[in-house]
């Protein structure tokens, strides 16, 4: 066995100081940047308690956050679920924005906090800083001022109108937060030139008042009756943009009823919802590069004798812990486990740069054997979210690793039937559900404004597409409906029409929940 | 380098104003739920935090969701070690598709509990109860005073000097005047000096320093003249006495501890008078309690004795309305104080001796007294019996003769611990705007 100097270990011992956790990450900087080639924000590294880990918590994790009860009841449900040891806190927590702000818990040993390091500061960061989504749909250099902004302006407007008031449009306005993110198009950047912005939203907001005045001039010549229906119906789509799917974005612009203060908290909503989506649409691929990261980090520091031994076997245990999958009959089974799959697919994708066998050569003829596995790997990172990610990456090898199997449900029969397992004929299919599941846009309502009559009944119609057959929740359907009717001020109607059909299967309004 | 910031010693309460806020909505839930808990448990509980479940009324956060109850759906699951492709397994029971493949989905909010602490259990617990007609405000001289600061003046004692505002004037002035600042007369000392050190020095240098030894002498006349500290700067902080409003009022305890009274008699008794107690220390910072325990004889008891000491004996509970009667004499005029009483009792009585109690009260008594709860302890069967007619002890049937012709005058029955809360909340139900200044 090599005997080491003593000298070289970043640490010994469990205790840790700033000295040695500057040193580890040092260390770990070294091994991220100049030998795995990744591309971070510059960090920045606060020590927190776990009462202020709570506090992020309940505050959907951002450092800044605004006012609401609904914040005060996840505090009450997470450290309820932290005092009765149901749920252990993470150790770490850690924020797309630049500088990218990572939490360490103050109550990590100091291997873990080395672990925590590498995974936050330059897993995740990596990650935020090169995947396509977050370039494309987040603005981390923004997001903290903004934050700021928004928790200063909705206290100013409690001050100024009452907390009900504006407990009211934050309650309504939280209801349709799934619904306030733009799936396609592209949302517009909350960058410095936001003065400029609100400028171009005033201006257009009075072109549309203009132009609604102007038709309610008499026109000249009288056309039949629903063919003038009909073009104006078809004017009417064009000037509001319509079908929108972002119901928030819809409301802020065109509600007739609320005030400039309302629409700004709205907007609020919906800048916060837009942050998040990529990171609910990447969770297997950010924290499975992540994990990667931190495995292979470690590993590296083991290997140049800069982590004792002990601490190397606290780190496996904590990883192995990490990347855990139960099987689906377990009692602990919750679902797969993002940082299992992730990891597993990470490690899978190295595996079959550097050593694929024939199976691997017919599946990925791309990449298989091509030697450049942290290459492949950091392509992937940045052109990639989870659906396609595993539509792409999932091997053969994996899913038997994982025993993957599909099982069908329908909802009348009284059985779930197999559909697929982890053979031949299954692979390809296995492989579409899992990544099938792991697409937010299915698996979210969806559901669009259609139509709306301003200068009629001004009766605000939702349309929404039914996918296979499922329908929407009943008594969660009328509550929200309730709530986009007090942001809209008139009725509010919806229709759910399948996609395959065209049928209208239900209709409701909000007049009648 | 990374930038390392330690933020344990920020402050940690930043859920706080979530927390109140989510406090506020569900409050009504809240006082409902701590009512219905306390019926049934022990009446000190009140006095200490509390685990209430966290209603769902008024806490929920619809949004659009599927139905788990319709259309179809794929799974894709891990660790799989029989099924081939074909394979059925059946659904449990209850709950529709999917109950299998996913558990432990999704957050119960029936199953956690919300913490509060004592005070916000005391606060919901005797919301909307307070000591009725409480008139007598400014009948008795006002005489404690509160003393806090009210701006600044010119005249005080030193102790009172505002350092800052002085200095600040003091600055304003000097600047005003010119004053000559050390700075300068030091630097003309300096140069002074200087010029002095010249072995040789040349007729400009001479007359340099004479003019500079003028200046000198003008400055040094001038920082004499100007005070650095004026007494005109000189400020004092400002303190007025506030009178505080003093609604003196007094609390009279009476209960029967004889040997009728069964251990569950006592219990219920003591345990209204924890309720009526506690209520008290919670609403009315300054009221004096006296406690009088009586068999056939009275005696005013601390409050140690009075819940927890064993005693017994025969009835007469005139005397503890003699009792009363001579306390109020000896220390709580009537016409300065606010006098409330309340007595508790299984109704029995020496014979005869209810006519004497119930001529006692309507002669002397509740002449005297703001308010008088009679709470009666009866058997749960009697309860059944009774009811709310005229039947009963002779000690009821007396008091019902004061009922009729006094208006301020409230008895009532209890039967089981459950009763306790009812009957104080009756007894203690705000009936008329706020008449009690805080």
């Amino acid at each position: 066995m090599a005997k080491r100097p003593v000298s070289s270990l970043l640490f010994d011992g469990s205790e840790w100081n700033f000295a040695t956790l500057s040193r580890a990450y040092d260390a770990i900087e070294a091994i991220a940047i100049d030998e795995m080639g990744l591309n971070v924000y510059p960090n920045q590294i606060e020590i927190i308690s776990s009462e202020q880990m709570l506090d992020a918590y309940s505050s959907v994790g951002m450092p800044l956050m605004y006012q609401h009860w609904s914040f005060g009841k996840r505090f009450v449900f997470e450290s309820q679920l932290y005092q009765k040891g149901y749920r252990g806190l993470a150790y770490e927590l850690v924020i797309n924005s630049n500088p990218c702000i990572t939490y360490l818990m103050e109550e990590n040993t100091m291997p873990m906090q080395a672990l925590v390091t590498a995974h936050a500061a330059f897993g995740h960061n990596h990650f935020f800083k090169n995947n396509y989504l977050f370039r494309q749909w987040t603005d981390a250099s923004g997001i903290l001022s903004y934050m700021d902004f928004a928790k200063k302006y909705i206290a100013k407007c409690e001050e100024r109108h009452g907390l009900n008031a504006v407990e009211e449009i934050l309650d309504s306005a939280h209801a349709l937060q799934d619904h306030g993110v733009f799936h396609y198009r592209r949302p517009p950047r909350l960058s410095s030139a936001k003065e400029m912005e609100r400028a171009r939203e005033r201006l257009e907001y009075e072109e549309q008042t203009y132009s609604d005045l102007w038709r309610t001039l008499p026109t000249a010549g009288g056309s039949s009756g629903t063919e003038e229906a009909e073009r104006e119906a078809l004017e009417r789509t064009k000037v509001l943009n319509l079908p929108e799917e972002n119901l928030l974005y819809f409301l802020e612009k065109h509600s007739l009823i609320l005030e400039p203060w309302q629409r700004e908290i709205l907007r609020i909503v919906r800048v916060v919802a837009q942050y998040f989506y990529p990171q609910i649409q990447t969770k297997v691929m950010n924290e499975g590069c992540a994990t990667f990261v931190h495995y292979s980090i470690i590993n590296r520091l083991f290997d140049q004798g800069q982590i004792s031994e002990g601490a190397m076997l606290e780190l496996l245990s904590s990883h192995a812990n990490v990347v855990f999958q139960p099987s689906f009959d377990d009692t602990r089974f919750s679902g797969i486990n993002p940082y299992a799959l992730g990891f597993a697919m990470m490690q899978d994708i190295k595996r079959i740069c550097t050593e694929p066998t024939q199976e691997d050569r017919d599946w990925f003829p791309g990449i298989s054997g091509n030697g450049n596995w942290m290459g492949t790997l950091i392509d992937a990172w940045e052109n990639h979210r989870d659906e396609s990610f595993i539509l792409q990456y999932l091997s053969p090898a994996l899913i038997r690793k994982f025993r993957l199997f599909r099982l069908s449900d329908h909802a009348t029969n009284k059985f779930c039937e197999v559909t697929s397992i982890h053979n031949e004929q299954g692979y390809a299919a296995v492989r579409a559900a899992l990544a099938g599941n792991y697409d937010l846009a299915a698996n979210r309502p969806d559901i669009q404004v259609v139509d709306v009559d301003l200068l009629g009944d001004r009766q605000l119609r939702l349309k929404h597409v039914i996918k296979n057959g499922i329908l929407l929740e009943e008594n969660n359907r009328g509550a929200t409906l309730a709530h986009i009717s007090r942001l809209w001020g008139y009725e509010v109607s919806l229709a759910g029409i399948d996609v395959s059909t065209g049928k209208v299967l239900y209709e409701c309004s909000s007049t009648q929940a | 380098m990374p930038n390392f910031i330690d933020r344990r010693l920020n402050p940690k309460d930043r859920s706080l104003g979530n927390r109140q806020r989510f406090f506020k909505r569900v409050r009504e839930e809240l006082k409902r739920t701590i009512r219905d808990q306390i019926k049934s448990d022990r009446i000190t509980d009140v006095d200490a935090a509390h685990g209430v479940p966290i209603p769902k009324r008024g806490a929920d956060e619809p949004s659009f969701q599927h139905s788990r109850a319709s259309g179809e759906r794929n799974y894709v699951l891990p660790g799989n070690e029989t099924f081939s492709p074909g394979d059925r397994l059946n659904k449990p029971e209850k709950g529709g598709g999917g109950g299998a493949a996913r558990p432990g989905r999704g957050e119960n909010t029936d199953d956690f509990l919300f913490v509060l602490s004592r005070e916000e259990v005391l606060d919901l617990f005797f919301e909307d109860l307070e000591l009725p007609d409480m008139v007598k405000l400014n009948l008795r001289e006002t005489v404690s005073y509160k003393s806090h600061r009210v701006g600044f003046s010119t005249v005080g004692t030193p102790c009172n000097i505002n350092v800052g505002r002085t200095m600040r004037n003091s600055f304003g002035r000097r600047m005003a005047l010119r004053r000559p600042s050390e700075r300068e007369f030091q630097a003309l000392a300096e140069e002074i000096a200087a010029l002095e050190q010249e072995d040789e020095p040349s007729l400009q240098q001479r007359r340099r320093l004479s003019h500079l030894r003028e200046e000198l002498a003008a400055v040094e006349r001038r920082r004499l003249r100007i005070a650095y500290v004026d007494p005109v700067d000189v400020r004092f902080n400002r303190f007025e006495r506030q009178p505080l409003p003093n609604a003196s009022a007094v609390m009279f305890c009476l209960m029967d501890v004889s040997a009728s009274m069964g251990e569950r008699e006592k219990d219920l008794a003591k345990r209204f008078f924890v309720l009526l107690h506690l209520f008290l220390k919670r609403r009315y910072e300054r009221i004096d309690i006296v406690f009088i325990r009586h068999t056939d004889e009275a005696r005013e008891v601390d409050e140690e004795t009075f819940f927890f000491s064993k005693l017994s004996g025969g009835t007469v509970v005139s005397t503890a309305l003699e009792e009363m009667l001579r306390i109020i004499e000896d220390r709580y005029p009537s016409n300065l104080w606010n006098i409330y009483a309340a007595q508790a009792s299984d109704g029995d009585n020496a014979n005869g001796d209810s006519d004497r109690c119930a001529e006692l009260l309507r002669e002397k008594l509740m002449r005297l007294c703001q308010y008088y709860a009679y709470v009666e302890i009866i058997d749960e069967r009697e309860s059944e019996i009774f009811g709310s007619t005229d039947n009963g002890t002779s000690l009821w049937r007396a008091y019902r003769t004061v009922d009729c012709v006094v208006p301020n005058f409230q008895m009532t029955r209890v039967a089981r611990p459950a009763d306790i809360y009812p009957v104080f909340r009756k007894l203690f139900a705000r009936h008329q705007p706020v008449q009690l200044r805080r």
